[in-house]
């Protein structure tokens, strides 16, 4: 019961996977990015038992953090930015999301082949991390904007935290504090960083940022 | 205790730097924690503390081969960065002096960390402590770099990251008690279920590969350091470089362990020649003398690379190439900041003549590009000698012609250049700002100590460095 619940969630965020990859508005990448965020906050939740404080823990940083605090910062910065809210893609919107889609698919059976323990042989968790870490390397590439760059590096960070998830009760609690701590330093300092590319670019176009090549 | 000094000692130092009220004596705590730093280190070389099996931190063998290098590097170059923080008086140094001063402490843990989190902790806390140092100019272009720094590096260290959880998971599966302490991985050898150690060991070399610098993830390097300080970017290329390199050998021990060390060593031996090879042709064709010494550094993470797949020899002498490669590059990247400087650019279209303007800098830069080309009597000479010998022993004969092959291309990469802009008679431009810059002692000095170190490694290295390479690779290489 509680398996068939986590895997429902997992279904969600594989979802909104491909709604980032589809949608050609940044806003709408931001929700996708910070309802999958509170999703993956719940589901620690779901997989104890009795719930320990350390659980607990993680579920609320997580809920605050990737839900709340770095969908906000973005948002701000796009705000004071003030950039046009379009996605120009290097890789097409339709392109992207074939490719999320046979990712997915192609997650899908390559779990058919790996060695799980018993307890997770029938979870959706490997084949989710999976998928949600090729769709942040999808945006990471195909996206051109600094702000569009950050989503696609914290949808990966989702699919390394789904992974994680399978450690939760044999890891100690170090990986995963560290996991939050560092992911919100390094948005943070991403966040200073967009903005003074802003200032420096009047721009937040990354193919601008050619001054260095051979 | 006195490796938690290591760690402390400069954390303490940042955090004083920050709050310090005056711009110009601030800079003197950088070579104050190093020197501080530095004697812990050598005291700790030369008396190795016991570190119990189940330690997560410790000044165990591994850190003791590269540590004290480490940190003699930053003692030479914090020297070299009191003169250059004069110089450079008109930008606020505050931040910057914390953030140098908190890599070293960073530094110190990763090169200790026995636990596979806690690496991975440290090497993400130093990847963001650098970014301060990246764009201590503030020019457009340091941004740039900055950016492309902080995206490739971090995507790299996420993929660590999910390498890290990969061989977690091993260990789970193979009936682990979740302890993930090297020593614990290790001792689990042939119960880590190999399908996940595989997949661990591709994500982890890719992610500690990043930061190393190796090909084809180096993209982040020749922006970094050539638009970083030159201090910048002899600790990233002596210091940040080889905390990754131990991370590497670390896990390597552990795949080593599962019954996987052939397969790993391959793919070392392929990337490590890969990068030397892609770094010798970049090299050809570079005519910005701060990018060809990321070139270059790129082309020493590849031969550290392929020691590192030739067994127990090759580790030795890797560790070897790590500390005179460190010390090299360093004395190269003083004296081409040095250069810098005087000649306004760093372009060998604009800069020439360099040996009449600034006569010392130049005659160190040559010395040194001699030192890192591999030419005898300095330390690279004799390191990756000790490579080739372990390259043929192993019957490597193809791979060892394939590594004299790059040799020779890079010596031609960086004669060229560096010759373009030593000899000839000097721009007038460059004249003008010639006169500005004086070669005082505090920026001739720490170039000459680094270069004289690798002269010195190369000559008569002491026996108890050879030891404790050697100890390392014990405890790399257990014997069952």
């Amino acid at each position: 019961m509680i398996d068939s619940n986590l895997n429902v969630l997992i279904g969600l965020a594989m979802g909104l996977n491909l709604l980032a990859l589809g949608t050609s508005r940044l806003p709408a990448l931001i929700r996708a990015m910070s309802v999958q965020g509170v999703i993956l906050g719940v589901m620690p939740l779901l997989m104890e038992h009795q719930l320990d404080w350390r659980v607990l823990l993680v579920a609320v940083a997580t809920i605050c953090g990737k839900g709340l605090l770095i969908p906000g910062l973005l948002r701000r910065a796009m705000r004071t930015v003030q950039i046009d809210r379009e996605l120009e893609p290097l890789i097409g919107f339709v392109p992207s999301l074939l490719l999320g889609a046979a990712g997915t698919i192609a997650a899908l059976a390559l779990t058919h082949l790996l060695p799980l323990l018993p307890e997770h042989a029938g979870s959706l968790l490997v084949p989710g991390a999976l998928a949600t870490v090729l769709t942040g390397f999808i945006l990471l590439i195909g996206r051109t904007k600094a702000i569009s760059q950050v989503c696609g590096y914290l949808i990966l960070e989702n699919g390394i935290y789904l992974f994680g998830l399978l450690l939760i009760k044999a890891m100690p609690l170090l990986v995963e504090a560290g996991v939050l701590l560092d992911l919100t330093v390094g948005v943070f300092i991403l966040g200073i960083i967009v903005d003074r590319i802003q200032r420096a670019f009047d721009s937040l176009d990354t193919r601008k940022l050619t001054a260095l090549h051979e | 205790m006195k490796s938690l000094l290591l760690i402390l000692v400069p954390l303490v130092a940042a955090a004083l730097a920050l709050a310090w009220p005056g711009q110009r004596t601030r800079p003197w705590l950088l070579p104050a924690a190093g020197l501080i730093h530095a004697v812990l280190s050598l005291w700790l070389f030369l008396e190795p503390p016991v570190v119990a099996a189940d330690a997560w931190l410790g000044f165990d063998p591994l850190a003791r081969a590269v540590l004290p290098v480490v940190s003699l590097l930053f003692l030479v170059s914090a020297w070299y960065a009191v003169s250059y923080l004069r110089i450079r008086a008109e930008r606020p140094n505050r931040v910057f002096i914390a953030a140098l001063l908190a890599v070293l402490g960073l530094l110190s843990a990763g090169h200790q960390a026995r636990h596979l989190g806690l690496l991975w902790i440290c090497t993400e806390a130093v990847t963001l402590a650098a970014v301060p140092l990246l764009h201590f100019n503030g020019t457009p272009r340091a941004f740039e770099a900055t950016w492309k720094y902080l995206l490739v590096g971090g995507t790299g260290i996420a993929l660590s990251l999910l390498g890290s959880l990969c061989l977690g998971y091993a260990s789970l599966y193979g009936g682990g008690d979740g302890h993930l302490t090297f020593v614990a991985l290790m001792g689990q050898g042939a119960g880590l279920s190999r399908p996940w150690v595989l997949i661990a060991w591709v994500l982890l070399l890719v992610g500690y590969g990043t930061k190393m610098g190796l090909a084809p993830m180096h993209t982040w390097k020749p922006e970094a350091y050539g638009e970083a300080p030159a201090i910048v970017g002899a600790i990233l290329a002596g210091g940040v470089t080889s905390v990754a390199f131990t991370a590497i050998l670390r896990v390597r021990a552990v795949v080593g362990a599962a019954g996987e060390g052939g397969m790993a060593d391959h793919t070392l031996l392929a990337i490590g020649l890969f990068s030397m090879l892609v770094a010798a042709l970049f090299l050809l064709g570079t005519r910005d003398f701060k990018r060809m010494l990321a070139y270059s550094s790129v082309e020493h993470m590849g031969i550290l690379t392929l020691g590192a797949s030739l067994g127990p020899a090759g580790v030795a002498a890797a560790l070897f190439h790590v500390w005179s490669n460190g010390l090299t590059k360093g004395a190269l990247f003083l004296s081409a900041g040095n250069l810098r400087r005087a000649a306004g650019s760093p372009s060998m279209d604009e800069v020439r003549g360099m040996s009449t303007l600034t006569p010392w800098s130049a005659a160190i830069f040559v010395a040194g590009m001699f030192a890192v080309t591999a030419c005898p009597p300095f330390g690279p000479f004799f390191s990756e000698l000790k490579v080739v010998r372990a390259a043929l022993e192993t019957g490597h004969g193809l791979a060892t012609g394939l590594f004299l092959c790059c040799l020779l291309l890079a010596f031609f990469g960086l004669t060229r250049v560096v010759f373009g802009i030593v000899d000839g008679r000097p721009r007038r431009a460059a004249k003008a700002a010639g006169k500005r810059f004086k070669e005082s002692a505090g920026v001739i000095l720490p170039p000459l100590v680094l270069l004289g170190l690798s002269l010195w490694l190369g000559l008569c290295p002491p026996r108890m460095l050879a030891d404790a390479w050697a100890a390392a690779v014990t405890q790399l290489y257990p014997t069952p």
